[in-house]
């Protein structure tokens, strides 16, 4: 038990260093667990039946061949009766109850994809094929609204299509106006995207009529809120009621909502009495799950001779699609609430009209409101500078909030939280990326091939992030006598390497190696609480509480360890998995001590048993990482086709778990984006009939279309709002892509201002370089 | 994502695949051989065979042949074939090489056949292109007999044949491009592997320093892929120069009546006709010899 070269420090130190993911092995060795893995005895399998048209009122719904089919059964809205609506999770706004989805449509149909019947059978085949014979019949009453700035229409009787026009504002933006130098106006447009996860979803439900209690697999994103409202709209306590997290193929923020399907499975399992489980095709997906993305803005800025910007004025008109989901307006909201970036703004007033239209339901994915609106903001800072004839960059530094600023109150809110930017040196990080990317020899090089013939160009695009959101989350952490360290918390994974960073917390904090870390989440059976992962937020919430808890058993281990070792506490240091009394080299294993702290071990005395503790993390305020996208493309003014040559991010996460898992979000979230910028969008013809409903009309970029890709990861600016300084990385790929890609569409092109809408597809662009030339506007 | 059920037979022969499909083709029974367009078309259920013949397992059918000046192709010829085609195949080996890396993705290649795209007749069909542009003859197996036909009375629409229900598309006999000539295929499609919005497949017999007999192929814009005569006929003589090429892109664009949909209008097919047959045939000119 000794040990000849004693260390006087800690030797581990998992923060900071790029291990390999504890989540990999399954995952690539073909044993992971997948909900479509997962079956139950005597289950059945359940297919939805969706509406082929986009609006009308139902006037009848042909179940009969159906019916007849051997071990079928099938469910109407009549047939299924009332069920409570899914409500609310991520609003404040009042009002919106009367557009809630219902779980299956009652009177109307209101897009192309919404579920009208469910249909049971023994097989998934049999499900298809019976689902295939119900007819919806509907008489077209009026035509679909599929423009959020088309005149709102009705949605029920005295209720209108829009359901809220959310304003915010500071400052007196009239005044500014009319005191400005510059008036520079903007109408822009984003694309209808969604997150497009490489699992589509599923669900199985199990009920256990003895024990009065519901199972369902295939959860993820918010375990706990879905289990207890799961539990309210079944009447059910939300002891009696378990979601379970498998394996998850990405989610991106559209996956593990609580949608009318999960509800539809849950209670076929408790009414039928036997286990239901379904697994959503790809197709049904791209007209089913959540959509987003689709904006059109008009923004105007009043600026000074010297370019600094006076106040903006901003109307968003947002297409929620035809229901009101989840969250609410919360991506409305925040489009508006988060729109000013880095930027500061002396006044402001935004109205955000949250408009319903015959397509599917909207919410958020990935940069929610970011993507769109660093887009519209930093393609109004181009214009800004274009018109003042000033470098794009000094513009931008002109007005960025300095580093004296921070804590700088924005006077707005967002995600029902105030904007309070916590930390950041964007002036610095602006530098920093130039400097990354060879900015100097990029612009040479365009230019040159420019005088060449080429049209090749630069953009870059600045953005401010937000993370980890509250309000709360709860950890435990044990050690077992083995030594083997669980960490049990109500956060998810939908893949992001979670388990990892959380274990590397653990073990930094526990002196033990990450590998002895197992990490459990997403099971409302293994804790009481929990928020789930989404907005950026595991890493700072379950890492902060993480880290509590192990501090706690840290120091318990310690104190049990000085005794085994015959030690003062302060002469005991964990490290590597055992503890070490450095006056003499002796050491214990934590599993050691552990079994030392055994309930029946004489060792214990008074000590508390075992060797597990609880911590809580709550959290007011968000945080705000930040960064920039420099790309630099190519493009074929014969044909439209873009092509990204090569992209630079520079991100400052304020502290770095694990760099390359950092890398790798940004990597896969600038896919994302570029997906968003050149590629992807829902479609939809005059009638509302959806025309990407497959990979070959949605188009998602392939390894073929990714550029070379640098990563610059900074830690210049760590959060005040937590010890570590944790600021989440989930977004940062994807939210300036757009803004970078088509600024650097008009460098290529040398005409300032020619990008008004994304995606910038080859069509587009050959139509818009027309009508650019020909002088007209967007 | 399910089929509808349906029954599967496996042949011996073509002769036993022609007599079955004779009798299931009024009610649907359909020939497989790559399945990269069916197969996923019956996942999505626009697709209902009643029966599949699966030609896979009847022997001799997968390796290309030269006969005389004519390259046969029988039916379970798969695209990846033409990856590293048969020297024997000559300048209409390098050709096809050229093209078959545009033809989706790498494992598709492996089981999707040049007959079958022929069968499918989608109008971004390489192969469809290909076989027109060149003037193959296409070999058809039924009860009643054999038939050749030449392409051009083969594709009567978009994703439509001449074809009678109970007929196998046997063998697609492809004339070998003449020794001397020059050929070259442009595609544009959104991304690698995707399909055509439009592409050009141009072959030109050289009298001298000039054009003798021009070639020109049009896939992807109007709804079947057609050698555009008007182009060809600006070429006739001139030399092979960006002016001449530039006057034949022009005379295919006057000519041609693109298709238009919800994404991609007519006007962007029409220019798109424009460029990709003058990037052909700038890649064409790439192999002239250099001047002296």
């Amino acid at each position: 038990m000794t040990d000849a070269t004693l260390p006087n420090a800690r030797r581990s130190a998992w923060i900071g260093q790029s291990v390999t993911r504890l989540e990999d092995r399954p995952l690539v060795a073909g044993l992971g667990r997948f909900v479509a893995d997962m079956d139950r005895p005597r289950q059945l399998h359940a297919r939805i039946v969706r509406s082929p048209h986009a609006t009308g009122r139902i006037t009848d719904i042909d179940c009969a061949e159906a019916d007849a089919m051997p071990g079928v059964t099938v469910w109407t809205a009549e047939r299924l009766g009332e069920v409570p609506r899914i409500p609310f999770r991520a609003t404040k706004i009042s009002g919106l109850e009367p557009y809630v989805q219902p779980v299956l449509a009652v009177e109307r149909v209101r897009y192309v994809g919404e579920p009208v019947a469910i249909v049971f059978a023994e097989d998934p085949y049999v499900a298809e094929d019976a689902a295939e014979t119900i007819f919806v019949d509907v008489e077209d009453d009026n035509p679909p609204i599929l423009d959020a700035r088309a005149a709102p229409g009705t949605f029920l009787p005295g209720i209108s299509t829009e359901p809220v026009v959310v304003e915010k504002g500071y400052g007196d933006v009239e005044a500014a106006f009319a005191a400005a130098a510059h008036v520079v106006e903007l109408d822009l447009a984003t694309g209808r995207h969604s997150g497009i996860p490489m699992e589509p979803r599923g669900a199985l439900a199990e009920w256990d009529a003895g024990r009065g209690h519901l199972d369902l697999w295939g959860a993820t994103k918010r375990p706990h809120w879905n289990r207890d409202r799961l539990a309210e709209m079944f009447g059910l306590s939300p002891t009696c009621i378990d979601l379970h997290e498998p394996h998850v193929g990405g989610g991106f923020g559209i996956r593990g909502e609580l949608y009318p399907e999960d509800v539809l499975v849950c209670m076929g399992a408790m009414r039928l009495r036997r286990p239901v489980k379904w697994v959503e095709d790809r197709r049904e997906h791209m007209m089913a799950a959540n959509h987003s993305r689709e904006q059109q803005h008009l923004i105007r800025a009043a600026v000074d001779a010297d370019g600094h910007i006076l106040a903006i004025d901003e109307t968003l008109h947002h297409d929620q699609g035809a229901y009101v989901r989840t969250h609410g307006a919360r991506v409305a909201d925040m489009s508006i609430g988060l729109l000013l970036g880095p930027y500061r703004v002396p006044a402001y007033a935004a109205r955000a009209h949250f408009r319903l239209t015959a397509k599917t339901p909207a919410a958020t994915y990935r940069a929610p409101g970011r993507f769109e609106g660093s887009f519209v903001r930093e393609r109004l800072m181009d214009a800004i500078a274009q018109r003042l004839a000033m470098d794009p960059l000094e513009l931008r530094r002109r007005n960025f909030i300095g580093t004296s600023e921070m804590p700088y109150q924005r006077g707005l809110t967002a995600l029902e939280s105030e904007v309070v930017l916590d930390s950041g040196d964007y002036d610095g990080l602006l530098t920093k990326a130039q400097d990354f990317c060879g900015w100097n020899d990029m612009q040479a090089e365009a230019a040159a091939r420019r005088a060449a013939g080429e049209a090749v160009g630069i953009g870059l695009g600045f953005f401010v992030e937000k993370s980890g959101l509250g309000p709360s989350e709860l950890v435990r952490v044990t050690i077992a006598t083995d030594g083997e360290i669980e960490i049990v918390t109500g956060a998810a994974s939908l893949g992001q390497g979670m388990e990892t960073a959380i274990a590397q917390i653990a073990a930094d904090t526990l002196g033990a190696d990450y590998t002895a870390c197992r990490v459990i989440h997403g099971q409302t059976d293994r804790i009481t609480h929990g928020w789930g992962a989404h907005a950026s937020r595991v890493t700072v919430m379950t890492g902060e509480a993480t880290r509590r808890a192990a501090t706690e058993l840290h120091d318990r281990a310690r104190d049990m360890a000085a005794e085994l070792l015959d030690a003062l506490p302060t002469d005991v240091i964990l490290d590597g998995g055992r503890a070490t009394n450095t006056a003499t080299g002796d050491h214990v294993t934590l599993g050691q001590i552990a079994a030392a702290l055994d309930p029946v071990s004489p060792r214990r005395g008074d000590r508390q048993p075992g060797l597990s503790a609880e911590a809580w993390f709550h959290n007011t305020h968000m945080n705000y990482p930040y960064g920039a996208h420099i790309a630099m493309v190519a493009v074929d003014t014969e044909t439209g086709r873009t092509t990204v040559e090569r992209y630079a991010i520079s991100y400052d996460v304020g502290r770095a778990v694990n760099p390359a898992m950092i890398e790798g979000q940004i990597l896969g979230g600038l896919a994302q984006g570029l997906g968003g910028a050149l590629l992807e969008e829902f479609r939809y013809d005059q009638d509302g009939q959806p025309l990407s409903v497959t990979f070959a009309d949605y188009l998602m970029p392939s390894s073929a279309e990714m550029p070379e890709v640098a990563i610059q990861i900074l830690e210049d600016a760590p959060s005040p709002l937590n010890p570590l300084g944790l600021k989440g990385s989930g977004e940062a790929g994807v939210t300036a892509a757009g803004a970078a890609i088509a600024a650097a569409i008009d460098d290529a092109l040398q005409r300032p201002g020619l990008v008004t809408r994304l995606p910038v597809t080859p069509q587009y662009l050959h139509a818009r370089l027309a009508q650019f030339d020909a002088g007209g506007d967007a | 994502m399910k089929p509808a059920p349906f029954a599967y037979y496996r042949p011996a022969t073509l002769e036993d695949a022609a007599a079955r499909l004779a009798d299931g083709a009024d009610e649907g029974a359909m020939i497989l051989a790559g399945g990269q367009s069916l197969v996923p078309m019956m996942a999505l259920r626009v697709a209902y065979p009643s029966e599949l013949i699966d030609l896979n397992t009847v022997p001799g059918l997968d390796t290309p042949r030269v006969e005389g000046n004519t390259l046969v192709i029988p039916a379970l010829v798969r695209h990846a074939t033409f990856h590293t085609p048969d020297p024997a195949f000559g300048p209409t080996g390098d050709l096809m090489a050229s093209v078959v890396r545009h033809i989706a993705h790498h494992p598709i290649r492996q089981r999707g056949t040049f007959c079958g795209s022929l069968a499918h007749a989608d109008p971004s069909s390489e192969w469809a292109l290909t076989a027109t542009t060149l003037g193959a003859e296409l070999e058809l197996l039924s009860v009643r007999g054999t038939r050749r036909i030449p392409i051009a009375d083969w594709i009567d629409g978009a994703m439509s044949t001449t074809r009678e229900p109970d007929e196998i598309l046997t063998a697609a006999h492809l004339p070998l491009i003449p020794p001397g000539s020059l050929s070259g295929f442009y595609e544009v499609s959104r991304r690698a592997g995707d399909f055509a919005l439009g592409m050009a497949l141009v072959v030109l017999g050289m009298d001298g320093d000039r054009i003798g007999e021009a070639s020109i192929g049009l896939g992807g814009i109007e709804e079947i892929p057609r050698r555009i005569p008007e182009a060809e006929a600006a070429l006739q003589g001139q030399p092979a120069t960006p002016e001449s090429f530039a006057t034949a892109a022009q005379a295919a664009m006057d000519a041609v009546d693109p298709m238009s949909d919800a994404t991609t209008p007519a006007s962007y097919r029409r220019d798109l006709a424009g460029t990709v047959i003058r990037r052909a045939l700038a890649q064409a000119a790439t192999r002239l010899p250099a001047p002296v």
